[in-house]
């Protein structure tokens, strides 16, 4: 797939943001006043940033209020539901806390479950593409709640549970590709099944339907180099999950090894988003001849 | 309601048949010519006239080469449109509602005005028969010439879809599939058709014919079967060219 740069950005500030806010949310860390205030400002430019980079991929963003409408089928129309639930139920808690100085603890949880199911809902979109088959597991929702999960604790100064997440996110990771290398293959995906000709011999392109490019082939037909890849895949193991974990259990903790570990943390989710993204196989380009085994 | 119907009265579709399809792509010009001076937004080209065009199509022609072991590689030339699926996926994804499937007919159709142009649908799609129209920005698909089939003003025989209406082969037909004594239900059965690309559980209702199995062809030996008709030498003319051959040659 493409890896557009509006749905990187969307799904990874969006996810660190609505990390935070659920952290927040959950009394996590203890804040109030100007302090709970900062929280909240990250946690929000984050959340509304993201989905706000979202709107940069649509080609009629000003119909965007309609995407809220069909959330009994549509992943993405509940997306944006929860995504909307999670900012004003956080927002109502963030202010009682801010100006009142009142906590309310139910509103808070309310709030951080909705911005965890929010996420979710993130991860299903691509989840539930039979069509892209590397996203069509189990692990993909279990991905991003990870992501989520390691970023929001980092973002609100949980050392120790930060360095866990990443730790076991590492892992999630590892598995996330190593479940997806064979997921097209599982599939069924070669260009005899998709043709419905492998029956009657071995199929390959003779003549592309266009000489030129097209939007299936720019959207849905990137491949990325296998080397390329490998060390991309290390970089963001590396970087999202071990080094920062390493740092934050081995020094003191302090303001710049927390901002270190949060700058090698985005360098990591980014290599692992942008990989998210070209790594994955359309079954589409296999009328291309693509993705050849 | 992007809630897919649980039946369709009718499963208006197309039966394609990959054994007399040329590959000539007249169904690919004659849809473009239909659907951008029709219903909805034009099918819109970049750099028509450039070094690197590119365009909106609903219709595409793949040709592939089947080479089965010790024989002669076969030709066949794969049209490519929406297969107006049963369990669309296009349809449940969409977040606006723009995408839906038809009860009276179970045609697929993506109403414009509500397209916000996100593309998941073209995401969902296994077979690649939606594209996003670069300039207009709303997604573009197969509408079953929706606005020819029902249409009182155009002469009866005109009333199908222009892919079909146009190919000079015969080699695609339109029809209900819900009536298992309609033209495609028949040549469908009778051709032993399977839905394309089962794997993705999408249940299109198009169908397409296979090719035929080829008559062997023994090919140990010397048999050359194009000799005949490379054989150059001239015949010998008459009257006043077969005079003046003579007269040049004797130069």
């Amino acid at each position: 797939m493409h890896p557009a740069p509006s749905v990187i950005v969307f799904t990874a500030l969006s996810g660190l943001g609505f990390g935070l806010l659920a952290f927040l949310g959950l009394g996590i860390p203890d804040v109030s006043g100007i302090t709970a205030f900062i929280f909240f400002l990250i946690a929000y430019a984050l959340a509304v940033g993201g989905l706000l980079a979202s709107t940069f991929h649509l080609g009629n963003p000003q119909r965007a209020l309609k995407a809220f409408s069909q959330w009994r089928t549509s992943w993405l129309s509940r997306e944006g539901v929860f995504a909307v639930l999670a900012l004003c139920v956080t927002g109502i808690y963030a202010a009682a806390l801010i100006f009142l100085d009142m906590r309310l603890p139910v509103v808070g949880m309310i709030g951080a479950a909705l911005s965890m199911i929010s996420v979710f809902c993130t991860s299903m979109i691509y989840g539930q593409l039979k069509t892209v088959p590397r996203w069509n597991q189990p692990m993909t929702p279990a991905l991003f709640m990870l992501y989520t999960l390691a970023g929001g604790a980092l973002l609100a100064g949980q050392v120790k549970l930060a360095a866990l997440f990443m730790l076991i996110l590492a892992g999630a990771q590892l598995l996330h590709w190593m479940i997806g290398d064979n997921r097209l293959a599982i599939a069924g995906g070669t260009i005899g099944a998709a043709t419905g000709l492998g029956h009657l011999g071995k199929v390959r392109l003779l003549e592309s339907p266009h000489s030129g490019e097209n939007y299936l082939l720019k959207e849905m037909a990137h491949e990325v180099g296998r080397k390329h890849a490998h060390k991309l895949r290390i970089i963001a193991l590396l970087f999202a999950c071990l080094i920062p974990a390493l740092l934050l259990l081995l020094t003191t903790p302090g303001h710049t090894t927390a901002a270190l570990a949060v700058v090698l943390h985005l360098v990591g989710l980014f290599a692992g988003r942008w990989l998210f993204f070209a790594e994955a196989e359309h079954v589409v380009a296999l009328y291309y001849d693509k993705h050849r085994a | 309601m992007t809630t897919l119907p649980q039946t369709t009265q009718k499963k208006l579709g197309l039966a394609i048949d990959l054994d007399i399809c040329v590959g000539c792509h007249a169904c690919v010009i004659n849809c473009k010519e239909w659907n951008t001076s029709n219903y909805g937004a034009p099918l819109s080209d970049q750099d028509a006239y450039g070094a690197n065009p590119v365009g909106t199509f609903l219709n595409r022609i793949h040709t592939f080469e089947v080479k089965a072991e010790d024989k002669p590689a076969q030709t066949v030339h794969f049209p490519k449109s929406c297969l107006h699926c049963e369990d669309a996926p296009c349809v449940t994804v969409c977040p606006t509602g723009a995408s839906y499937k038809r009860v009276e007919d179970g045609i697929v159709l993506v109403n414009e005005s509500d397209c916000i142009g996100c593309g998941l649908c073209a995401w969902a799609c296994p077979y690649g028969a939606r594209e996003l129209d670069a300039k207009e920005g709303v997604m573009k698909k197969c509408t079953l010439c929706v606005d020819r089939i029902y249409n009182e003003n155009l002469p009866e025989e005109d009333r199908e879809p222009a892919c079909v209406r146009t190919c000079p082969a015969n080699a695609r037909h339109f029809g209900d599939f819900a009536d298992p004594d309609s033209n495609v239900s028949v040549m469908s059965r009778e051709r032993g058709a399977v839905p394309l690309f089962d794997e993705q559980g999408t249940k299109p209702v198009n169908r397409y014919l296979p090719p035929r199995p080829k008559a062997d062809i023994q090919t140990d030996g010397d048999i050359n079967i194009l000799a005949p008709f490379l054989d150059t030498t001239p015949s010998p003319q008459k009257g006043l060219l077969g005079w003046l051959d003579k007269a040049l040659e004797a130069i």
